[in-house]
């Protein structure tokens, strides 16, 4: 009834080509930000916002990243919290030798390190595919995790072999380090989010994004079409990895603050994120953000929430069974929705719009 | 000997004198199978040249070694004068080489819109910066190209399926998409591998249509193989006849028509 | 060029992507491996003192390979398990792993509560089956035709689901294998060669005759009765097995048990030798690079696959690993496999593959 896009024509290309053509949607989108920016700030406390909307931030980041290479692309990679640990440790190196220069682009910069890493790795993309593939990518996590312990000069020879975030000010405010406020953090993380989500979505909407698609499709024909396949699954890579990269740098230096870096970027998080990818939909950067809400907030959801509907339980059951109740919905999110959240939203969206009178 | 590639008698049409297209001895060999041996065969600017022959003749492999896909253990092709046996998938496409596939090959997750606009990638010329912003002359780009797909798509009258997942539509217009898809690259040579496979009378009569108005306004020359020998006849001006990766005729529709080698091939001929 | 005609390999050097990744991999690896060796005599320590070490000692040379050769004993035999299934059901199936873990950490568990050692290997195996039966209702049949990502993400699931599982039940804490119990032998025994000491553990020889007498078996079953046709017809095709009357569900509970089985005694070899514990989850990860390496369809390429990661790895970690701080152990088995990849993307015993269209 609210949701119709009838009597808005469109009279240009340009109209008919945006991200957003139907006026409620826009609407919409504004709602969102307009409660990301003020709303949460002004509700959420300290607790909300740093272990709750930080790490929903980080992860849509990371999430957005691995959904182009594993949705747009179709590569499939088990690597990403390696890369993601790339772009934390570079960032780390760069702040050591950079002191002066701002944070926030030094996290950016970060990302470039992670891309190259992440090309590196893609190399072998060219004549291997699916799980082939995937496995490959493995050699990436396990190699940089192990590198990421070994090489004390990537952690400068600290002796507890963890990163310290050091304070970063930014005007004048401590964005990072101990001092740093959960507002300014969280500030700091939804501007990187906003922006480098409004990039991907203009990259996936653009030739690039389509050139993605049609080799995820059909790779023979793409190449045919005159893209070329290297070229195009290389970008992938690392338009992929420097969003994991920039992830992972925020990762460090606005949610855990530091600490044992090593242990974080392990494969378990590798899968985490190809869950959230997977559950919000491959292929749909609003799913990432699904996803992301998804397998963040569920194990705290199960932590608070069984004991809040007298469920009683001890730490470790809690543990265990968080563990059979994640593996539970994954399979029956599969089944029930294979493609995901974000197709879920679509149907809502098919319903709402011809509400209340469907035929 | 009607097997020789040269002596055409065809109506002669304006521009359709010059060789686009020259396959010279070529052989391809997949391991120990001989999938083509030592065929001759010439294109020429303007016209519709269809290659026919039974099941398992090397047609389609002989699209491939065309465009790129695979590459000819022995023999030429030039194209444009250039030879270009070893040539890159890609570097056909960007030499004006397009074509469609046996069973389609479109991009299924995709639109119709997207899938044609495919096309247009090789004409799109704006880099990774402009893409990642999408405003100013990334934006601008866009929309150029977006109206001549439109063109594209009112040629082929499928407006009410732009905006669908092309994996969702019936095979037919799969086929008319693919075509769309190809045509986006403003092709020199088109080449149409079983156009009118599966379909029914009616969509096989559209399709006729839209090659020969290919042909005839833009100029396109096409290469087609195809199995229905009345499409075949009345739409290609010459005929290569392939059997067992060997060429067996060579020549106009009529000329092909009644070669006792051709009848043979495909009415099978008593040893 | 010989007679390969089909997509010849595209030059890699001839990318200007392609080199300059090499390049770039070339200094990261001289960077990584600078950073750590010593200024002096780097050519001399990666490409000659392990071989004279290995010429100076070959006691323990033996000693390296024969643990490489057990480990990849156990890494072939969960690859095992998981090409039993792939070539069943086209599933990818991650959880092969857990299962391992899952069906030792159930005997053990029934033992500690006071059942006989063999019936609680029975026991093990009902239940094993009962987690074929579940897994193929629940999850598979629900699933059937959807594309292999998500049937490959539905096993994730049923990893964790399986973690949580067992850890809720026998707890979370190491165990100790039953390992007397079960008659399995104690113990080391010790050659005179090559003018040292080579020490055979004999469990480790036990695990290596049960394994073969179970590929024995495993082979003659595929080969010769009615349901070993059956399933390499399945392997084949679905829909033309499903067309001569085949039933799926029944050949995937077939094979999800028997992997369950192959699971079982790897879990019982693995447990013997170190102990019961969730730790085995990331272990078994290195059956990955094996499938690489073998080929996602073939048991004697899981097997061989096997032995070359085990013995590679043992070796590089060995003569090489101190070199660069030692601990390469948990990569080395990924660079092999990926090292191979690049010369024989279809793996040791794959068919070559014609791209056509």
């Amino acid at each position: 009834m609210f949701y119709r896009e009838a009597g808005q024509f469109k009279s240009t290309y340009a109209a008919d080509m945006a991200v957003f053509p139907i006026r409620q949607d826009r609407i919409g989108i504004a709602v969102i930000l307009l409660l990301a920016f003020v709303g949460v700030p002004l509700i959420g406390n300290d607790f909300f916002t740093s272990t709750v909307m930080i790490p929903f931030l980080v992860f849509s980041l990371a999430a957005i990243g691995l959904n182009i290479l594993t949705g747009y692309t179709g590569l499939i990679s088990l690597g990403t919290a390696a890369f993601m640990g790339v772009g934390a440790y570079a960032a780390y190196k760069l702040t050591t030798f950079f002191p002066g220069v701002n944070i926030i682009v030094l996290v950016l910069v970060s990302g470039l390190f992670s891309a190259a890493i992440g090309v590196l790795f893609g190399l072998p993309s060219l004549r291997i595919k699916g799980f082939y593939l995937a496995v490959a990518t493995l050699a990436a996590q396990f190699f940089l995790q192990w590198a990421f312990v070994r090489v004390p000069w990537l952690f400068n020879y600290n002796a507890s072999g963890a990163i310290e975030v050091p304070q970063r000010l930014f005007f004048g405010i401590p964005v990072t380090g101990a001092s740093a406020s959960p507002e300014t953090r969280y500030f700091v993380c939804l501007v990187l989010v906003v922006v480098l989500t409004w990039f991907a979505s203009n990259l996936v909407h653009g030739k690039l994004g389509r050139s993605w698609m049609a080799v995820r499709d059909m790779d023979i024909a793409a190449e045919l079409m005159g893209i070329k396949l290297l070229n195009a699954k290389l970008l992938a890579f690392a338009v992929s990895s420097f969003y994991a990269g920039v992830a992972g740098a925020m990762m460090i230096f606005f949610w855990y603050g530091g600490g044992e870096a090593a242990d974080v970027f392990n494969i378990r998080l590798s899968f985490n994120i190809l869950f959230m990818v997977i559950i919000g939909g491959l292929g749909s950067l609003i799913g990432s953000f699904f996803g992301a809400a998804f397998i963040a907030s569920l194990p705290t959801i199960l932590k608070f929430g069984l004991p809040a509907l007298g469920v009683p339980l001890s730490g470790a059951t809690a543990e265990h069974v968080t563990f059979m109740l994640v593996g539970a919905l994954i399979i029956v999110f599969l089944i029930v929705e294979p493609h995901g959240l974000a197709r879920l939203w679509q149907i809502g969206k098919q319903k709402l719009r011809t509400w209340p009178f469907p035929y | 000997m009607n097997a020789e590639p040269m002596n055409v008698t065809g109506e002669p049409m304006t521009g359709k004198g010059e060789v686009l297209l020259a396959v010279e001895n070529v052989s391809l060999r997949f391991g120990g199978v001989k999938a083509i041996s030592d065929v001759s065969f010439d294109i020429r600017k303007g016209e519709v040249r269809a290659i026919i022959g039974p099941n398992g003749a090397g047609k389609t492999s002989m699209l491939n070694c065309i465009n790129g896909f695979y590459h000819p253990q022995e023999g030429r092709i030039t194209y444009k004068g250039a030879r270009r046996d070893k040539m890159k998938p890609h570097r056909a496409a960007a030499a004006g080489i397009a074509r469609t596939f046996q069973n389609v090959a479109l991009f299924k997750g995709m639109s119709t819109l997207d899938n044609i606009m495919t096309g247009r990638t090789l004409k799109m010329k704006r880099g990774f910066f402009w893409q990642a912003l999408r405003h100013g002359p990334a934006m601008q780009e866009e929309i150029e190209h977006r109206r001549v797909v439109e063109d594209i798509i009112d040629f082929l009258q499928i407006e009410h399926i732009r905006k669908l997942p092309v994996g969702k539509l019936p095979y037919g217009l799969q086929k008319r998409v693919e075509l769309g898809r190809a045509l986006a690259m403003e092709p020199e040579l088109l080449l149409l591998d079983e156009p009118m496979a599966g379909m029914n009378l009616e969509e096989k009569e559209d399709m006729c249509r839209f090659i020969l108005d290919v042909n005839n306004q833009f100029g396109t020359t096409i290469a087609l193989i195809e199995h229905d020998m009345g499409v075949v006849m009345d739409l290609s001006d010459r005929v290569v006849v392939l059997e067992y990766g060997r060429k067996i005729a060579d020549g106009t529709p009529d000329q092909v028509k009644s070669d006792q080698k051709v009848i043979d091939a495909y009415l099978g001929v008593a040893h | 060029m010989s007679d390969v005609a089909a997509r010849p390999a595209p030059n890699l050097l001839a990318n200007g992507w392609i080199k300059a990744g090499l390049i770039l991999a070339g200094l990261v690896v001289v960077a990584l491996v600078g950073a750590q060796l010593d200024g002096s005599g780097t050519f001399y320590k990666v490409f000659i003192d392990p071989f004279q070490q290995m010429v100076a000692a070959p006691d323990l040379l033996a000693q390296t390979i024969w643990e490489g050769l057990v480990s990849g004993v156990l890494y072939a035999l969960i690859a095992l398990g998981f090409v039993l299934i792939f070539k069943a059901s086209g599933v990818f199936n991650f959880a092969q792993g857990i299962m391992v873990v899952f069906a030792a950490l159930t005997l053990v568990g029934l033992h500690e509560k006071g059942v006989p050692a063999w019936l609680a290997v029975i026991l093990t195996l009902g239940v094993m089956f009962v987690l074929a039966v579940t897994i193929e209702r629940v999850v598979l049949r629900p699933l059937v035709n959807q594309p292999d990502i998500i049937l490959f993400m539905a096993t994730f699931g049923i990893t964790y689901f399986l973690i949580g599982f067992g850890e809720s039940l026998f707890g979370g804490n190491p165990k100790q294998m039953i390992a007397d119990e079960l008659y399995l032998p104690k113990g080391a025994i010790d050659l005179q060669i090559f003018g040292g000491l080579v020490s055979l553990q004999k469990i480790d020889i036990a695990a290596a005759v049960i394994a073969s007498i179970m590929i024995a078996a495993l082979a003659l079953f595929f080969q010769y009765t009615r349901i070993g046709r059956a399933l390499r017809a399945v392997a084949d095709s679905h829909k033309a097995a499903l067309s001569v009357g085949i039933s799926l569900n029944q050949i995937w509970v077939i094979v999800w048990f028997t992997a369950g089985i192959v699971a079982l005694i790897t879990g019982i070899m693995w447990g013997a030798r170190s102990d019961v514990s969730f730790a085995l989850e990331i272990v078994a990860l290195k059956a990955l690079p094996v499938l690489i390496l073998g080929g996602f369809t073939s048991i004697p390429g899981a097997i061989i696959g096997g032995l070359i990661i085990g013995i590679g790895e043992k070796l590089g970690e060995f003569y090489w690993g101190p070199l660069i701080g030692g601990g390469i152990e948990s990569w080395l088995a990924y660079f092999i496999a990926l090292g191979f990849l690049l010369f024989r993307p279809q793996g040791l015993f794959g068919d070559k593959i014609i791209e056509r269209i």
